[in-house]
């Protein structure tokens, strides 16, 4: 009986030394994301890039000889759900969080993150969030502070617009876009002659055609998320809206086109990131993506994908997991792809954790994307 | 409206019921590989089944003889549940809906009138003209409304009650299936379809007027036509609030509805 006693704490205390091995194998990084809702598109493509990367990294043995675990939340595209996720994650002491892609949720979760001193990696693109002071924060897409300049040049320098129309959906990405656009149009003295803001969500558009048709702008300016582009788009074309229609990657992306079909068509504007980029590194990651998931990935995957190398890179550079030392080595990194084939495009970050890289002008042609001009990093 | 008349049920799962159609057809279309017209039969089929048949005899029948008060509660608990299956099982992000007729414009002067929206116009009107003939035409139509005037008059007078209330559920099935065929290739198929689609809805009833069917028309005509109007002439930021101070007013001088009739109960 005494035997039997002692065997089975002994296999007990080997059980929990095999786990506590187990655990020391991982590291946590959690990815807090919009899985449903308005943001379910973005942040499902996210998700799916981060996913792939993962995988690979941990095919190769990890980073610095630990496996990837990274647990998933759904923010439902609430930026209270968001917090109280981030906040969930935090408890789980993870090494970094990646998410969630809506600016409005970063806004109100990415100070949780900055109070556990946890580098967190986002896709949101919304102005503000790299001007509070926040050490933690690191974009793995263009802000709108410098993708805004490009789109105002290009409705200058090609369109030869003198007024636009601007329709923005109310959110912090909207708002935010919206804001800084207005700026960039008055800097070089082209009118904005309707400024119509959207819902999220929003499913009829008809009204909003209807005022943005009848300003008679020399251009239309859609700062809206995917589902709403499309939902727009649409309904421009069944009003015979003839000015053209400029926008960002939530205008020409992958699922705006394939949402609104051939009403897509005709759309321009400037993309920060791209699968259809005419670069053999982002296409071969457009396959490995349609090939696992069934679907082609729009500019989220990009996101998702490049900020798990990211932090690979940032890690292996410092040779420990030390989230301080990891945020510290952020600020002016460089990666390029011959360091860091994962990272697709050579890209830095800056002081304020934003990210400078390539970027593209773009139009829907036949309802593909086709990239236009490449334009340089703004360091450049 | 069709369900209150005869059967005293209140449908809060009333927009999830005209955003799931659309659903079946996505999912004959992936899974099963028919062509889109065998999917729109195959839709169609399957919301009577499910959203007619079923949804009276599996909620509706076991429920409604606790009152209407545990009926509505139901219903919105369906509301959620076909919701959130919807969005478990096939997608939670906006799929595109083929449009069963021409996308193209026609010009009529200076004005661009969208095929599409004409067809939409085209077949609600004949809907609604062939409910009115249906109802008011055909001795089944008459039985209905028999039925929904006085039940246990219309038993007495050897009227098969429970078959004409069986019918009533199997048109409002085929009406939402087709509302959903129409409105999904504009709104794009999505889960959260019906939240929008259930509230307008409910409004345009109330607005109108709950115990008639042409009530019901001119309520949706009017919160449509002062919606787009606010928006478009107005301010788009508080084209959703116009429409509910609408509802209040009319709940305030005029319950029963702009073109009800009003109704009184012994308490």
């Amino acid at each position: 009986m005494k035997a039997e006693w002692i065997g089975a704490v002994a296999g007990g205390m080997l059980a929990l030394c095999a786990a506590s091995a187990q655990a020391q194998q991982t590291v946590n990084m959690p990815i807090v994301i919009e899985l449903s809702g308005a943001g379910a598109v973005s942040g499902t493509n996210f998700r799916d890039g981060a996913v792939i990367a993962i995988d690979e990294i941990n095919a190769k043995g990890g980073i610095l000889g630990r496996r990837i675990s990274a647990p998933q939340s759904d923010t439902q595209s609430n930026p209270g759900v968001s917090r109280a996720q981030v906040q969930k994650a935090i408890d789980g002491n993870p090494y970094v969080i990646l998410g969630p892609v809506f600016s409005g949720s970063v806004k109100v979760n990415m100070v949780l993150a900055q109070q556990a001193e946890v580098p967190q990696f986002t896709g949101a693109e919304a102005a503000d969030i790299t001007q509070m002071g926040n050490d933690y924060i690191f974009r793995t897409s263009f802000g709108q502070q410098m993708s805004m300049p490009k789109i105002a040049n290009y409705i200058r320098d090609r369109l030869k617009a003198k007024s636009v129309a601007i329709l923005w959906v109310n959110n912090d990405f909207g708002k935010g876009g919206r804001d800084t656009f207005s700026k960039e149009m008055a800097a070089r003295n082209i009118k904005v002659i309707a400024d119509v803001s959207t819902e999220s969500g929003q499913v009829d558009f008809a009204a909003d055609v209807v005022k943005i048709k009848g300003a008679n702008a020399d251009a239309i300016f859609v700062y809206t998320n995917e589902e709403e582009s499309a939902r727009f788009l649409r309904e421009a074309r069944k009003q015979g809206v003839k000015a053209p229609l400029i926008g960002e990657t939530t205008l020409l992306g992958q699922k705006v086109i394939e949402l609104a079909g051939e009403a897509a068509n005709g759309a321009k504007g400037h993309v920060g990131l791209t699968v259809d980029a005419p670069i053999p590194a982002v296409q071969a990651f457009r396959d490995k993506f349609q090939k696992r998931f069934n679907y082609l990935p729009d500019h989220n995957g990009i996101k998702g994908y490049t900020a798990v190398y990211a932090v690979k890179h940032a890690t292996e550079k410092i040779g420990s997991f030390d989230r301080k030392l990891l945020a510290k080595t952020m600020k002016g990194l460089t990666i390029k792809p011959e360091q860091e084939p994962g990272i697709l495009m050579e890209a830095t970050w800056d002081a304020k954790g934003d990210i400078d890289r390539i970027s593209f002008l773009a139009e829907v042609v036949d309802g593909k994307q086709k990239i236009v001009t490449i334009l340089p990093k703004l360091g450049k | 409206m069709l369900l209150w008349q005869t059967s005293q049920t209140i449908n809060f799962a009333q927009g999830e019921f005209v955003m799931l159609p659309a659903f079946f057809v996505l999912a004959a279309m992936k899974f099963g590989g028919l062509s889109f017209p065998l999917a729109i039969l195959a839709g169609l089929a399957l919301a009577l089944l499910v959203l007619g048949l079923l949804f009276k005899r599996l909620v509706v029948d076991p429920i409604i003889r606790h009152g209407v008060l545990p009926l509505v509660i139901s219903t919105v608990a369906l509301a959620i549940f076909l919701k959130e299956g919807v969005k478990e099982f096939y997608a939670a992000d906006a799929q595109a809906f083929p449009a069963a007729w021409a996308t193209t414009n026609l010009a009529l002067g200076p004005a661009v009138v969208s095929v599409q929206n004409l067809v939409i116009i085209a077949v609600a009107v004949a809907a609604v003209g062939l409910l009115q003939y249906f109802l008011g035409g055909t001795r089944t139509g008459r039985q209905m409304q028999a039925t929904a005037q006085n039940p246990a008059l219309a038993r007495i007078l050897g009227i098969p009650v429970e078959r004409m209330i069986l019918y009533t559920f199997l048109i409002n099935a085929a009406l939402v299936a087709l509302a959903s065929f129409l409105i999904s290739p504009i709104y794009l198929a999505k889960f959260t379809n019906g939240e929008t689609l259930g509230l307008v809805a409910f409004v345009a009833a109330i607005v109108g007027g709950f115990n008639q069917v042409r009530g019901a028309i001119v309520g949706g005509l009017l919160v449509g036509v002062i919606d787009n109007f606010v928006a478009a002439y107005w301010s788009s930021q508080y084209r959703a609030a116009i429409p509910l101070f609408l509802l209040i007013a009319v709940i305030l001088f005029r319950p029963q509805g702009l073109l009800g009739r009003a109704e009184e109960r012994t308490v």
